[in-house]
């Protein structure tokens, strides 16, 4: 009845066959406004990999897409669609933001497992939330994160325009942060090394996001809590039946999928910006959906496809300075045409490729 | 007096493309297909109308673009969730980053201007229309304001958008296409063994969704505004998903939970902040208390919020 | 192929070399089916034998691969429900196509409203409903809304539902499997008004009693073929369970008299109100003891699954005590699994594919699941030791040979049968005290059926207690040392195997007491 497909057709053929409609797709529209798609990939490739600065800034934005993919993915592992995780991270950024202000941090090592912390309690609290109303009240979680990202985001204007903007300005940000917590940035360590790049964003939490998403390899296939989550979001009455309490499993998950979300504001608010400005996230929750999506929840396909996104973004800047017609939003359409061909279209190539190997080895059973 | 008259009119303009939104989705997901890409149709069929508005100088052109646009969206999920069975949530969350970024990139591609189209003169927009002895009953104190600043004096859609209320009743639980629609949010195993398509039938309620969308979308932009601005829609897709869950899908309450979200949306234009002596009530609390309103109808504190049984799951034959 | 054309006219079906198959499953094969006018047809089967199939093929629900329908004698092309309902083919299906929001009227006209509003079509099934109650015993309130009925009403609407479509034949899905015998009676007093008025009837179920009681003729399938058809009146039930199951059944289990030791679980006064205020248990109070296997027996539906789920610790009593070797045991919650675990209670669930088992899960993994917090399966940092639990998923295999051979085995590509053994082998493998298990062989071939009765057999003779949860009324009494007979939530009656029979329990079953006469 369910025709088997081999491993590597499920994990490699069909996500790259879902990927490249998706390109192909992406490439009508650049014809549709008159362009021409090869130059545009051409300047793309060359804007994010060309150089030391491009993949600086490709590795920056990669560095953020792995938290928030990771989030998602983490979620999706225990069968909850977690939409929220733009207004997890903009809640992250506030608990970095206290932390990173609350005193004057002599060095960064010191600053930083505080502001770890910070990021992912506030993180977690704001998912700790729909995790708890799904979980006791049945209330839908995407519906109940989609409307927390609104408060999330009425909240931090709030917070921003009346506590704790600098006294005088009119801009909603914070003063900037003290130099103690700047975490390093790569060409500096690099520098310290020997090796001279030009100077980019990318920081130290890029290497916090490869053991996160270590870290979270471990904790979906090596752990027990890992185990408990993917029986839970395969099926829940087994998970029931197998001494597994559903509201603690989905709050849990809810939590560390939540604090995942908030990390991406080490990277952005103390690796980069050293203060917090208005609508830091920029979307980058919304990507991770596209992340996970694209690396089929695992830890090692998010890697890959937050590098790719990295990729798009820094890509697409470079490509919307060369090629002024095509502006930065073609990087929503690719990442919205990512999530349609590997999301909600993706039974268009399952469904002809389940067959074609249903055809050539028949189960047997 | 002022004061009230003005809030209660500016509550109807802001509830209207609110309200069509929030009918839009009624459709959809009474018939079992979840949609939270009302936000992206909005904003499709916002920038398309003005766009065409903007080049033929027609408002009515305008709208049919903004409407076709909004229902070729609509397509998109009824493929995805209908005949492909895919994740409509999913699919959802596509189509409005693919609105968010088309309209831009093809409105900076066409018009140069950041993503704007050009601001409509007044004989491309929907302007407001003075019902019949308004400045003469407006004299009449008490009611008589009412009538002519409340009541009249709005654009063709927003009478369009209340009268959908009572048709939209009308058709759910009058007519046998309502029936049908009903059905098979509920039980498409019911509809399907009856001998009536499930696909036909969610394929219907889909595209009414986008018909409705399209309007809501045209009139953000040829007749409350000017004009297409990057984002426009600013979260009203979400606000009126928001309401239909407030109303429990259901066409009359819809109307109320627009007309409140829609005054709150007045009072936070029209206030900063509300003293209340002891209390300040800022403006980002009155613009986020919708979502917070809805979380808690969701979470059954208040009531509970059941959505259409079959909603959100694609129809699978069982054997 | 049809050598009595003669009289084609007689046959309201006729089905003529139906395939169908499902992948590499073949569901029905070459069915060649006649089915008299104004006759009432049984057809029996085992679970899985291509019944529903079969009936869904008639009603246009899948297309068949080969073969031919015949209404009346014309080759008809049944593609969809609704060629299905203009060749005047009405189905009542096993689980109801109903819209539990609507009201009866609004069932009844879906798919039939006859014009785009609804008033006048309303209005005329109204006078029609009135007039089918009167002619058959269908009495329903037209305005109720179906979900506020009682799942004997529901019946009732599917069929007036079919009625109201003016359909001449009538396929029944297992009609039974819900009802009350009351209401089964009822129902088999109005199939047989249904005949009279020179209606076809085509019964599905797996209940040779029922066929015996309501059938003209009965057709036997198995492994998706029909093996024979024969006029009920000359033939009888052991005929139609040994054509059922292809050879002799049997029903002794071989196991020698019960060494019956100390009571292991006491449960007290136990009570379940569901949701919707619904009683599903009533004061349930029962002993079992070491060494015994308690059957409780029953239609489907009357608590019985409930009470499994509360011992289990998987569903909440809402009263009542449960105590265990003399502790009290928490039935207040749905997360008690793993106590239960840890004190002695396994429990092998009804339902393997949604409760048994994770589905995407290797063989391996689910060979630990519930007792995947076992010290044993603890590695450093609140990992899993993944080879002490494949060691012992190999181990099983062996023991209960599961094939395939391989523990890496996604667990879905097992055999219904191999997949209950994979549980059977995962909750006795620790040698538990109590044993609750329900439904072991429903969806199991007949192989794997006397491999796990003998497991059975074999656990309460190491001295521990079984309770077993059947609808099989054989394999109650072939396996039970003594037996509770659930009706309506309630204990009708408490047996010793080697003191009862069929027709004791049957009564028992319908909520009479023959020692006691009316009880309940």
């Amino acid at each position: 009845m369910n025709p088997q497909l081999p491993k590597w057709a499920d994990l490699v053929l069909i996500p790259a066959l879902n990927l490249l409609l998706a390109f192909l797709a992406a490439g009508l529209v650049v014809i549709f406004i008159g362009e021409d798609p090869v130059e545009a990939v051409h300047w793309l490739v060359v804007g994010a990999l060309g150089s030391s600065y491009g993949l600086g800034f490709t590795f920056y934005y990669a560095t953020t897409f792995i938290f928030t993919g990771l989030a998602v993915s983490i979620a999706f592992q225990a069968g909850l669609l977690n939409i929220g995780g733009e207004g997890q991270a903009a809640i992250g950024g506030i608990g970095v933001t206290l932390v990173c202000l609350a005193l004057p941090w002599p060095h960064w090592t010191l600053a930083l497992p505080f502001a770890i912390l910070g990021a992912g309690l506030f993180g977690a609290a704001w998912a700790i939330i729909p995790g708890y109303l799904q979980a006791k009240r049945g209330s839908h979680i995407v519906i109940t994160t989609i409307m927390f990202n609104f408060i999330a985001s009425a909240l931090v204007v709030y917070l921003l325009v009346n506590v704790l903007k600098v006294p005088g300005s009119m801009a909603p940000e914070t003063r900037n942060f003290a130099p103690g917590t700047n975490l390093p940035f790569m060409h500096e360590m690099l520098g310290a090394i020997g090796i001279t790049m030009t100077p980019t964003p990318m920081n130290f939490s890029a290497i916090l996001a490869f053991l996160a998403a270590f870290g979270t390899w471990v904790l979906i296939w090596r752990t027990r809590l890992g185990y408990e989550l993917r029986a839970f979001g395969h099926s829940e009455p087994a998970a029931v039946y197998g001494g597994i309490d559903p509201v603690r499993i989905t709050v849990i998950t809810m939590v560390i999928s939540g604090a995942m979300a908030g990390m991406m504001a080490l990277n952005v608010v103390m690796g980069f910006q050293h203060r917090l400005v208005l609508d830091f996230v920029g979307g980058a929750g919304f990507v991770g959906i596209a992340v996970a999506l694209m690396g089929r929840s695992h830890p090692v396909g998010v890697v890959l496809a937050a590098i790719l996104f990295g990729i798009l973004y820094q890509g697409g800047a470079e490509l919307a300075f060369e090629m002024p017609d095509i502006s930065r939003d073609m990087i929503v359409v690719i990442q919205a045409l990512v999530i349609l061909f590997t999301g909600a279209l993706e039974n268009l190539v399952r469904a002809p490729v389940t067959r074609m190997f249903g055809r050539v080895r028949p189960r047997t059973t | 007096m002022d004061v009230v008259i003005q809030l209660a009119d500016s509550s109807i303009r802001l509830a209207t493309p609110l309200l069509l939104a929030c009918l839009a989705g009624l459709y959809s997901e009474r018939a079992g297909i979840f949609d939270i890409g009302l936000e992206g149709k909005m904003l499709a069929a916002a920038f398309t109308a003005a766009a065409v508005a903007a080049v033929t100088s027609s408002a009515w052109v305008g709208l049919i673009a903004g409407v076709m646009a909004s229902v070729a969206f609509s397509l998109i999920h009824a493929l995805a969730s209908i005949t492909l069975k895919g994740n409509q949530l999913i699919s959802g969350v596509a189509i409005n980053f693919l609105a968010s970024g088309l309209t831009v990139l093809i409105g900076q591609n066409w018009f140069g201007q950041g993503g704007q189209t050009p601001q409509l003169s007044p004989d491309s927009r929907f302007l407001g229309i003075d019902l019949p002895l308004a400045e003469t009953l407006g004299n009449i104190p008490g009611l008589g304001p009412i009538y002519q600043f409340v009541i009249s004096d709005h654009n063709l859609i927003v009478y369009v958008a209340f009268a959908a209320v009572p048709l939209t009743w009308w058709i759910l639980y009058r007519t046998r296409f309502g029936l049908r629609l009903r059905a098979v949010g509920e039980n498409p195993g019911a509809v399907d063994t009856a001998g009536i398509s499930v696909t036909s039938q969610r394929y219907a309620a889909v595209l009414i969704c986008g018909v409705l969308c399209g309007i809501s979308g045209a009139y953000l932009s040829t007749a409350m505004s000017a004009g297409f601005v990057r984002d426009m829609t600013a979260g009203k897709g979400f606000i009126a998903l928001a309401a239909l869950i407030f109303a429990k899908w259901r066409p009359w309450p819809a109307l109320g939970a627009c007309l409140l979200f829609g005054f709150l949306e007045a009072l936070g234009i029209r206030y900063q902040e509300i003293d209340l002596g002891t209390l300040v009530i800022p403006v980002q609390f009155m613009q986020a208390l919708p979502y917070i309103l809805t979380v808690v109808i969701l979470a059954g504190f208040v009531g509970k919020a059941v959505p259409p049984k079959a909603g959100g799951r694609p129809y699978v034959k069982e054997r | 192929m049809n050598e009595n054309a003669g009289i084609v006219s007689d046959l309201a079906i006729e089905l003529v070399g139906i395939s169908k198959s499902f992948g590499a499953v073949q569901a029905n094969k070459d069915i060649h089916l006649p089915v008299r006018r104004g006759t009432i047809h049984g057809i029996v089967g085992e679970n899985g034998a291509g019944k529903s199939t079969l009936m869904s093929i008639l009603y246009g629900f899948y297309e068949a691969d080969a073969g031919e329908i015949r209404i009346d004698g014309k080759p008809t092309a049944i593609r969809d429900s609704q060629a299905a309902i203009r060749a005047g083919i009405g189905m009542v299906h096993q689980h109801f196509m109903l819209v539990e929001p609507f009201t009866v009227l609004e069932n009844v006209i879906l798919g039939a409203e006859n014009g785009a509003l609804l008033r006048p079509a309303l209005a005329k099934a109204h006078n029609e409903l009135t007039r089918l109650a009167r002619e058959y015993e269908l009495q329903v309130d037209p305005d109720a809304v179906v979900g506020d009925l009682s799942v004997g009403f529901q019946q009732r609407v599917e069929i007036l539902k079919a009625l109201y479509r003016e359909c001449d034949i009538l396929i029944l899905d297992e009609p039974t499997g819900v009802l009350t015998p009351a209401e089964a009676d009822h129902l088999f007093r109005i199939l047989q008004n249904l005949k009279s008025e020179g209606k076809t009837i085509l019964m599905i179920t797996h209940k040779l009693r029922e066929i015996m009681a309501v059938t003209d003729e009965v057709s036997v399938m198995r492994r998706g073929e029909i093996v024979k058809t024969l006029e009920t009146a000359r033939t009888n039930p052991a005929e139609l369970a040994e054509l059922m199951v292809g050879r002799r059944v049997l029903l002794r289990v071989d196991k020698a008299p019960a060494k019956v030791g100390p009571v292991l679980l006491n449960v007290q006064d136990l009570d379940l109100v569901d949701r919707n205020g619904i009683g599903r248990l009533k004061s349930i109070s029962f002993n079992v003891r070491a060494g015994e296997i308690l059957g409780i027996a029953g239609v489907a539906g009357n608590g019985q699954s409930e009470l499994l789920e509360v011992l289990a610790g998987i569903a909440p009593a809402t009263s009542g005590a449960v105590s265990y070797q003399g502790t009290t045991l928490d039935i207040g919650r749905i997360t008690s699994a793993e106590e239960r675990r840890s004190c002695g209670i396994a429990h092998v669930p009804e339902d393997r594919h949604r409760r048994g088992l994770v589905m995407p899960f290797a063989e391996w993994e689910n060979s630990c699941l519930g007792y995947h917090d076992e010290d044993r399966f603890k590695g450093p940092l609140r990992t899993l030791k993944r080879s002490a639990i494949r060691n012992l998923a190999r181990e099983c295999i062996e023991r209960f040979d599961i094939r395939p051979p391989s523990c890496d085995l996604k667990t879905a590509n097992f055999s219904g049968g191999n997949q209950q053994k994979i549980v059977l082998a995962r909750e006795i493998e620790r040698e538990p005290n109590v044993l609750l298990i329900g439904q072991p062989t429903r969806g199991v071939d007949i192989g794997a059926i006397e491999f796990i009765h003998k497991q059975i057999v074999a656990l309460r003779d190491r001295g521990k207690a079984i309770i077993l949860v059947s609808v099989e009324l054989d394999e109650i009494q072939a396996l039970s040392d003594r037996i509770l007979v659930m009706f309506d939530g309630r204990i009708s009656g408490e047996r010793l195997a080697s003191e009862t029979d069929e027709r004791d329990l049957g009564l028992l079953m319908a909520g009479i007491d023959p020692k006691h006469g009316e009880a309940a």
